[in-house]
């Protein structure tokens, strides 16, 4: 029996569990940087660079990078396989989804080293 | 009808044939903020990139928020953040078993769109 190839886990049941353990990790990051800048309204260079220089926050935001790669494959696969389809797109349907899938892979690995350099390098 | 995907998923409906409820409204914005936000990382990532590389590129970037334009953009993609934020809790709160049935997924639909308007309202106000 085949089964599907381009889901994260190859099981819905594991992608489901995925969405979620990730997107409990996004939503504590961004409460927490906006409830950050929030509560510091005259934000300066200094106390922004020390916040993001900070070995706990690099951990948590190198976390947050996973998550949101899992996220975001796992909610960009479900809207292509649920809208690129046959009944949309005729016989290439395939192709297409499997390209729109592709880039949304290369464009999620490229934020994802963006955001090492970014949290790490600086 | 032929499969899009070789699986036991339910097959889709034409959704350009049925019109949504309220549920499917929530759900299908809840999609569309997504697609937003995944675009929307490259901005961020951008803005996070300047800000940290130097006092001078946090000052610019501190600038550049200051413009109208720019104020619109980074509303947008915090109200998408927003309301795929309270979509999302709800969801987890449905996974504990709570608002699963047909009213309660409409009261809980209405909610998250009171909710969301609420804080992209504040948002609006926090930016300028």
């Amino acid at each position: 029996m085949v089964t599907n190839v381009t889901n994260f886990s190859r099981s819905g049941l594991y992608d489901w569990m995925a969405q979620r353990v990730s997107a409990v990790v996004l939503a504590v990051y961004v409460l927490f940087l906006l409830g950050f800048v929030v509560c510091n309204p005259g934000l300066g260079y200094a106390e922004w660079q020390a916040l993001f220089s900070n070995n706990a926050m690099r951990i948590f935001s190198l976390l947050t990078l996973v998550a949101l790669s899992v996220h975001a494959w796992v909610g960009m696969w479900t809207i292509s396989t649920d809208y690129l389809t046959p009944m949309a797109l005729g016989k290439w349907a395939t192709v297409v989804r499997f390209l729109f899938q592709a880039a949304c892979g290369v464009a999620m690995f490229a934020f994802f080293v963006w955001g090492v350099q970014i949290f790490w390098g600086n | 009808m032929i499969k899009a995907v070789n699986s036991q998923r339910p097959v889709n409906l034409d959704l350009r044939t049925i019109k949504l409820p309220i549920t499917g409204v929530t759900s299908f914005l809840h999609r569309v903020s997504g697609i937003i936000l995944f675009f929307g990382i490259a901005v961020l990532l951008y803005g996070l990139d300047k800000s940290l590389a130097s006092a001078e590129g946090f000052a610019e970037v501190k600038e550049c928020l200051t413009s109208p334009l720019a104020k619109f953009v980074i509303w947008g993609l915090l109200s998408a953040l927003l309301y795929h934020l309270v979509a999302g809790i709800r969801h987890l709160i449905m996974d504990m078993g709570i608002g699963e049935t047909l009213e309660g997924g409409k009261l809980g639909s209405k909610i998250v769109l009171v909710v969301s308007t609420i804080v992209i309202v504040l948002l609006g106000v926090w930016i300028w």
